[in-house]
């Protein structure tokens, strides 16, 4: 119970940095806009994704580029609160350790959810149009938020151990380049081999294709089970690594 | 154990450590650091960079476990009390541990939340009131001074009167004035009855502040007493007469005019 008043607290104080620079949900929310909108109005004539609007085509994969580019922001707010000696006075007060980083994970994912809203906003005015319930809906933010939470264990690693500010941030490059060798913005089909096999067995196709299926209203198949078990099983692998990680910060 | 024979005990050793050892690697930085210092005194860890006094203070305030050894702080085992342990001290670490983009009153709010004082905006703003920063209480702290910031630090650290408060090196990185500011506080809290253990590398620091000072050198306490009795164990003085020149401080001090010149004399 005290934890959790205390995760409350200390998610108050992170959500204030992110009140007071704005920029970065903006910063978070732009880059993907600036995708969406070279995709579907420069490429999009070129991509055959068959039938229907590429907006629907594309939007899921947004979202994924999107989480892993905020997800850099937790990294760099844990690393300012360790080099500040932030995480050392609170380690020296009576606070469950726990609390200071899910504190930050819970930031995270808030934060996330409203830059992904606001490209869903962007998305709708682009055209995009879906057909799915409310539990069709409730289960794309399940799974964006399994996906966040993931990304964020995994963004809290550097966060505690970098050396430098660039350091910690630097890592989520990788995880945006990921749903480009993926059907995020095109079908597997057309790439070269060994590039096919890459894209079609790494997490970002099934997440897209899971999120793609329930936002088209089409049955998910078996991509929900493989994304689940992706997302679980990075997200558990991460989270025991950055408990390692947080282990030796005193 | 009565609750009045506990007090005293607490009283007594408000901080104990037997045969303290730490060691990174192959670095041993501890080596069997023992001292004790009494409930309202300040004591002082004297040392040069790396003697080892920040890995004695980070185990005292349990943020590290020593390999050997052990520590009692307020009474309570630093290892397997550690929880009780947090609830007595505070620490002011190295580097001012504070929220920059947070202002300085929801700075002192959140570590009163935390600590779970009552009336938390109460707290702040007689601290705010206290370190002379009511002025700048609803500016952000990235915007503050180094003495602002260091007063801040400080004050965060007694939001809930703790009993034992440690400062690592307080005064690291202040202008003169911003030192005086440090060591007025650090007395005025030694008269309201806070066990204070602080430590640096000025051995005017430790002259002017401590009632007891140690030695920490090469990871054991090579000596500790008071300044009269560390004055002892060198050869008799000489008497040598000699013009009473005036410090660079007293110069700068009386040339930039504070009001708190009489701190150094």
């Amino acid at each position: 119970m005290s934890t959790i008043a205390e995760t409350t607290v200390l998610f108050g104080r992170t959500m204030k940095h992110i009140q007071r620079s704005p920029d970065t949900i903006i910063t978070v929310a732009i880059m993907p806009i600036a995708f969406m909108l070279l995709f579907v109005y420069v490429f999009g004539g070129a991509i055959n994704a068959g039938p229907g609007n590429y907006v629907n085509y594309l939007l899921p994969g947004i979202l994924l580029i999107a989480v892993a580019s905020g997800i850099s922001y937790t990294a760099f707010r844990i690393f300012n609160d360790t080099q500040k000696g932030i995480i050392t006075r609170l380690h020296s007060m009576p606070v469950a350790r726990s609390s200071v980083l899910w504190g930050h994970v819970l930031t995270s994912l808030v934060s996330n959810f409203i830059s992904l809203a606001i490209i869903v906003g962007v998305a709708l005015i682009m055209g995009f149009r879906s057909g799915a319930g409310l539990l069709s809906w409730l289960a794309v933010a399940g799974i964006l938020a399994l996906f966040t939470l993931a990304l964020t264990w995994i963004a809290v690693i550097p966060g505690l151990t970098a050396k430098s500010v660039d350091a910690a941030s630097a890592f989520s490059y990788t995880l945006i380049f990921l749903p480009f060798v993926s059907s995020a913005f095109v079908p597997t089909a057309s790439m070269p081999t060994p590039v096919r096999v890459f894209a079609e067995h790494q997490p970002v196709t099934s997440i897209v294709e899971t999120v793609r299926a329930l936002l088209a209203s089409r049955p998910v198949g078996n991509d929900i089970w493989i994304a689940l078990a992706w997302l679980v099983g990075a997200g558990l692998v991460a989270y025991v690594l950055a408990m390692r990680a947080y282990r030796r910060v005193p | 154990m009565t609750v009045a024979s506990e007090a005293k005990a607490i009283e007594a050793n408000a901080i104990e450590a037997v045969g303290l050892q730490k060691a990174y690697g192959e670095v041993e930085v501890l080596k069997g650091v023992d001292f004790r210092v009494s409930g309202g005194e300040i004591f002082a860890l004297l040392g040069s960079n790396g003697a080892g006094k920040t890995t004695t203070i980070n185990i005292l305030s349990t943020l590290l476990k020593p390999d050997a050894g052990a520590a009692r702080v307020a009474g309570f085992d630093t290892s397997r009390e550690a929880d009780r342990v947090r609830r007595a001290i505070s620490l002011t670490g190295q580097f001012a541990a504070v929220d920059e983009v947070l202002t300085g009153r929801e700075n002192l709010v959140l570590v009163a939340r935390l600590r779970r004082v009552p009336d938390p905006a109460a707290v702040a703003g007689r601290l705010l009131e206290q370190f002379g920063l009511a002025g700048a209480a609803d500016k952000r702290a990235g915007t503050y001074s180094g003495g602002m910031t260091r007063r801040l630090d400080i004050a965060m650290s007694l939001v809930g009167s703790p009993e034992v408060i440690f400062l690592d090196e307080p005064t690291t990185g202040l202008d003169p004035e911003g030192r005086l500011e440090v060591w007025d506080t650090v007395k005025d809290l030694a008269k309201q009855g806070t066990t204070i253990l602080l430590t640096t590398q000025h051995l005017d620091e430790a002259e002017k502040l401590a009632d007891r000072i140690a030695i920490l050198h090469e990871g054991r306490i090579v000596v500790d007493g008071t300044l009269a009795e560390l004055k002892k164990l060198l050869p008799p003085a000489k008497i040598e007469y000699i013009d009473k020149q005036p410090t660079l401080e007293e110069i700068y001090l009386s040339l930039v005019g504070t009001k708190k010149v009489e701190a150094t004399s």
